[in-house]
C-alpha cells in the first residue's frame, strides 16, 4: 500500500459513513460561529425542533460586524446591534462558549481559535467563514462552509462531503528579508489563478515553508480560498507544537505530550503521491502588489500595470480591461507610480501580532504621508494588549496610524471602516473584489511591510532598495 | 426545501470572469438576520450607477430580462466570500438556476441547499449560449434535471453532469440534516471510538 497524504490521514480518520453515491458523512470535531452567517442557521434549528449536539465543541464571537472604534457605548448602527445580539442570545440558549464585543479575547475568528487553542492539528474545523483555511496553518483540515451546513453543523457535528483532490505547492530555497508569506502567496495565486485549486485542497511543503514561523503560515493557508482551494495545509512540526503548548484550550501535561506525538505522526508519507504538483523556488519571489480586481492581478513591486493588449485569452483580456477601467490604472504605468489614499493593517490575513511588529517596524520614527489615512486594527483584544504592551501602538501613532480595536474592519467593510468612492486602498487583507472595501473602492493587496512603507511615502515602493536609502 | 424537477425559463447573460459573492449580494445587506428578502441586495453593485440611479446596460435593468430564471454567466462563478445570502439573493429574485464553464466550491455547494441548480457545461457549449440570448428576445431554456438536459427553443439537446446524490437531494427537496439525524447511531459509535483514539479532543 502507498502512503498516505497529510489531507487523507485527516480525511480518514473523520469518516463516519460512506454515503450512497460516494459521499461522506465527516465528523467536525471545532465549529467557529460569527454573528453574520449564523442567525438564520440557529433560527432553522428551532424551527425544526432540533438541538445543538455539541456546544462545547463550538466557539463563538462577534467580529465582522463590530465597530473599531470606541464601543463602551454601545453600537451605533442597529441591524449590526441586532446582529450582535442575535448571537449572544443564541450562545446563551444553547449554551455556546461565547466571546463577547467587551471580552479582552474578542476578535476575529481565524484569529482566536489558534490563539485560544482551540484549533489543534489533526482535527477538522470548520466555520460559515471563506477564511478558515487559515487554521490549515497547524495541519488541520480547515474550510468555510454556508449557513446551511452551518445549521447541518450544529445540529449533527457532522457535514455530508465529496472527496477532494489534492495538490502539493512546494517551495524551496529562502524568501529575501523584505518578503513574508503574504509575498509568497499572491504570487502563488498569480501563478495559477483564482480558480487554480478548485476542487482542491492544497498541501504547502519544502524548506521555505518550514522555515515560516506559525503566523507566516496561518497567512499562507489564510488564502488558499483566493486560489480556489477549500483547504490549505501544512504539516505541524516543533514550530507547531511550541505553539500550542500553554495555551489556554490546548491539552497540558501528559495529554499534551500524547498529543504532540500523535501530531507528529500526520505529515505525509514519503511515498504518497498528489494529483498536481507545483514547484516554487522562494528567491524567485518579490514584494507582491495586485493591481486589478482579483487576487490573482497582481504582480512584483518593481514591474508595470499591465497591457491587455498583449493578452491572446479574449475573455482574460476583458477581464483585464475592466479591472484596469475600475481601478483607474493606466497600462505601462510602474507600480510604484501608483498613489495611494488609505492604508489597512488588519484582517485575519494580516492582523496578528508577527504582522503588527513587522509593520512597527518600519513605521518606527517616519510619518505616515500627508495625503494618506492609514489604520491599524488588530486581530483581537489579546493581539492588541501585546501590541501595547510591546509600545508598537506608541509607534504607530507617533506615525500617524490610527490604533483601533479588534474586529474584521476594513477587510470586507460591514462596519463603518469603509473606502469612499474612488479611495485607492494599500491594504494586507484578502480580496480585492470591485466594492469589497467600499462601493468604487480601489484595493491594493500587499503585505504589512510594503503597506507600511506605501503609508509613508504615499505610493508602492520597493521595499528592497527604498530601506537602503533611509538613513 | 422545495424540489428541483424542471424549470422553463428566460435566461440572462452575465459575461463576466469570475464573479463573486461580494457582487452578487454586497456586505451592507448581510446584517440581516432572515434568508428572504434579498433580492433589493443582488448585485447592486453593478445595477446602479455611483448616483443610485439604475445602469442601463446591466442585465437586471433591461426590460427583455425581467422575469429572468436561469442566469448565464463565465468561469468560476461565484468565488470569495462563503455567504449563503448569494444564493438567497439570487433565489429571491427568481434565479433557480446558474449555468456556467466552473464555478466556486463554496457558493456550488450553497446552491444545493437552497433548492438552486448550477451546471457547469463545457466552454463552447457556453459561448453558444451566450450567442442564442444576444440573439434572441425572449429565449428561454428548459432544464430537466431528472434527465440532466437543456432543451434549447431551437430543438437541441445539452446534457449535463451532475453528482448522483446531490442530483437525488434536489429532486426530492430532501433535508440532508434529517438524512444524517438517521445516521444518529454512526455518529454515536464514531464519537465514542473518537474518544479513546484522540482523548485530547473531549475535555471533562
Amino acid at each position: 500500500m502507498s502512503g498516505r497524504t497529510m489531507f487523507e490521514k485527516i480525511w480518514g480518520g473523520h469518516v463516519v459513513r460512506e454515503n450512497e453515491a460516494g459521499t461522506t458523512l465527516l465528523y467536525v470535531d471545532r465549529h467557529l460561529v460569527h454573528e453574520v452567517t449564523s442567525p438564520q442557521a440557529f433560527e432553522g434549528l428551532k424551527l425544526a425542533g432540533r438541538t445543538v449536539r455539541h456546544p462545547e465543541f463550538t466557539l463563538a464571537v462577534p467580529d465582522h460586524n463590530v465597530p473599531t472604534t470606541d464601543r463602551s457605548h454601545g453600537i451605533a448602527d442597529p441591524s449590526s446591534a441586532k446582529q450582535i445580539d442575535a448571537l449572544e442570545k443564541n450562545c446563551r440558549e444553547w449554551d455556546i462558549p461565547f466571546f463577547a464585543l467587551d471580552d479582552h479575547r474578542q476578535g476575529i475568528v481565524h484569529v482566536i481559535g489558534p490563539e485560544q487553542g482551540f484549533t489543534l492539528p489533526g482535527m477538522t474545523i470548520v466555520c460559515g467563514d471563506s477564511h478558515t483555511s487559515t487554521h490549515g496553518a497547524f495541519g488541520t483540515l480547515a474550510f468555510g462552509i454556508g449557513t446551511s451546513e452551518v445549521e447541518h453543523v450544529l445540529a449533527t457535528q457532522c457535514l455530508l462531503q465529496t472527496k477532494p483532490k489534492t495538490i502539493l505547492i512546494q517551495v524551496d530555497g529562502t524568501l529575501s528579508h523584505y518578503c513574508s508569506a503574504k509575498d509568497i502567496i499572491l504570487a502563488i495565486i498569480e501563478k495559477i489563478g483564482t480558480a487554480g485549486a478548485t476542487g482542491y485542497i492544497i498541501e504547502y511543503a519544502g524548506s521555505a515553508i518550514r522555515a515560516l514561523s506559525m503566523e507566516g503560515r496561518m497567512t499562507l493557508c489564510n488564502m488558499s480560498i483566493e486560489a480556489g482551494a477549500r483547504a490549505g495545509m501544512v504539516a505541524p512540526d516543533e514550530c507547531t507544537i511550541d505553539y500550542i503548548r500553554g495555551r489556554p484550550l490546548a491539552p497540558a501535561g501528559k495529554a499534551f505530550d500524547a498529543a504532540a506525538e500523535a501530531w507528529r505522526q500526520l505529515s505525509t508519507d514519503s511515498d504518497a503521491t498528489f494529483d498536481r504538483v507545483l514547484e516554487l523556488r522562494a528567491e524567485s519571489i518579490a514584494p507582491q502588489v495586485t493591481w486589478g480586481t482579483s487576487p490573482g492581478m497582481g504582480t512584483a513591486v518593481d514591474q508595470y500595470v499591465p497591457d491587455p493588449k498583449t493578452i491572446t485569452d479574449d475573455r482574460l483580456r476583458v477581464a483585464t480591461e475592466q479591472a484596469l477601467d475600475y481601478m483607474g490604472l493606466t497600462s505601462g504605468t510602474p507600480i510604484t507610480d501608483i498613489s495611494i489614499d488609505k492604508v489597512f493593517i488588519g484582517s485575519c490575513t494580516n492582523g496578528r501580532i508577527e504582522d503588527l511588529r513587522l509593520a512597527a517596524k518600519y513605521a518606527k520614527g517616519k510619518k505616515v504621508h500627508q495625503r494618506v489615512h492609514a489604520m491599524v486594527v488588530p486581530g483581537s483584544g489579546l493581539v492588541k494588549r501585546q501590541a501595547e504592551d510591546e509600545g508598537l501602538d506608541q509607534v504607530f501613532q507617533e506615525a500617524g496610524f490610527e490604533w483601533r480595536e479588534a474586529g474584521c474592519s476594513m477587510c470586507l467593510a460591514m462596519n463603518p471602516d469603509v473606502l469612499k468612492f474612488g479611495d485607492r486602498c494599500a491594504s494586507t487583507s484578502n480580496r480585492n473584489f470591485e466594492g469589497r472595501q467600499g462601493k468604487g473602492g480601489r484595493t491594493h493587496l500587499v503585505s504589512p511591510a510594503m503597506a507600511v512603507v506605501a503609508a509613508i511615502e504615499g505610493h508602492f515602493v520597493d521595499i528592497r532598495s527604498w530601506i537602503h536609502s533611509q538613513p | 426545501m422545495d424540489p428541483f424537477t424542471t424549470l422553463t425559463g428566460l435566461v440572462a447573460p452575465l459575461d463576466r470572469l469570475n464573479v463573486d459573492t461580494d457582487q452578487i449580494i454586497p456586505k451592507q445587506y448581510l446584517k440581516t438576520v432572515q434568508r428572504t428578502g434579498l433580492k433589493d441586495g443582488l448585485f447592486y453593485d453593478w445595477r446602479c450607477m455611483p448616483d443610485g440611479t439604475p445602469d442601463p446596460t446591466f442585465f437586471m435593468n433591461q426590460a427583455r430580462f425581467s422575469g429572468v430564471a436561469i442566469l448565464l454567466g463565465r468561469d468560476n462563478f461565484g468565488c470569495g466570500s462563503s455567504r449563503e445570502h448569494a444564493p438567497w439573493a439570487l433565489l429571491d429574485y427568481g434565479i433557480r438556476c446558474v449555468i456556467a464553464p466552473s464555478f466556486a466550491d463554496i457558493f456550488y455547494n450553497n446552491c444545493f441547499q437552497n433548492g438552486m441548480l448550477p451546471i457547469v457545461l463545457p466552454e463552447d457549449a457556453i459561448n453558444e449560449l451566450f450567442c442564442s440570448v444576444d440573439a434572441t428576445e425572449g429565449y428561454q431554456l428548459t432544464v430537466n434535471l431528472d434527465a440532466q438536459t437543456i432543451t434549447r427553443p431551437e430543438g437541441q439537446l445539452i446534457q449535463f453532469v451532475i453528482d448522483p446524490f446531490r442530483k437525488s437531494c434536489l429532486l426530492s427537496g430532501l433535508d440532508t440534516i434529517g438524512l444524517t439525524l438517521e445516521y444518529e447511531g454512526d455518529i454515536a459509535v464514531y464519537e465514542a471510538k473518537r474518544k479513546t483514539d484522540v482523548p485530547w479532543l473531549f475535555p471533562s
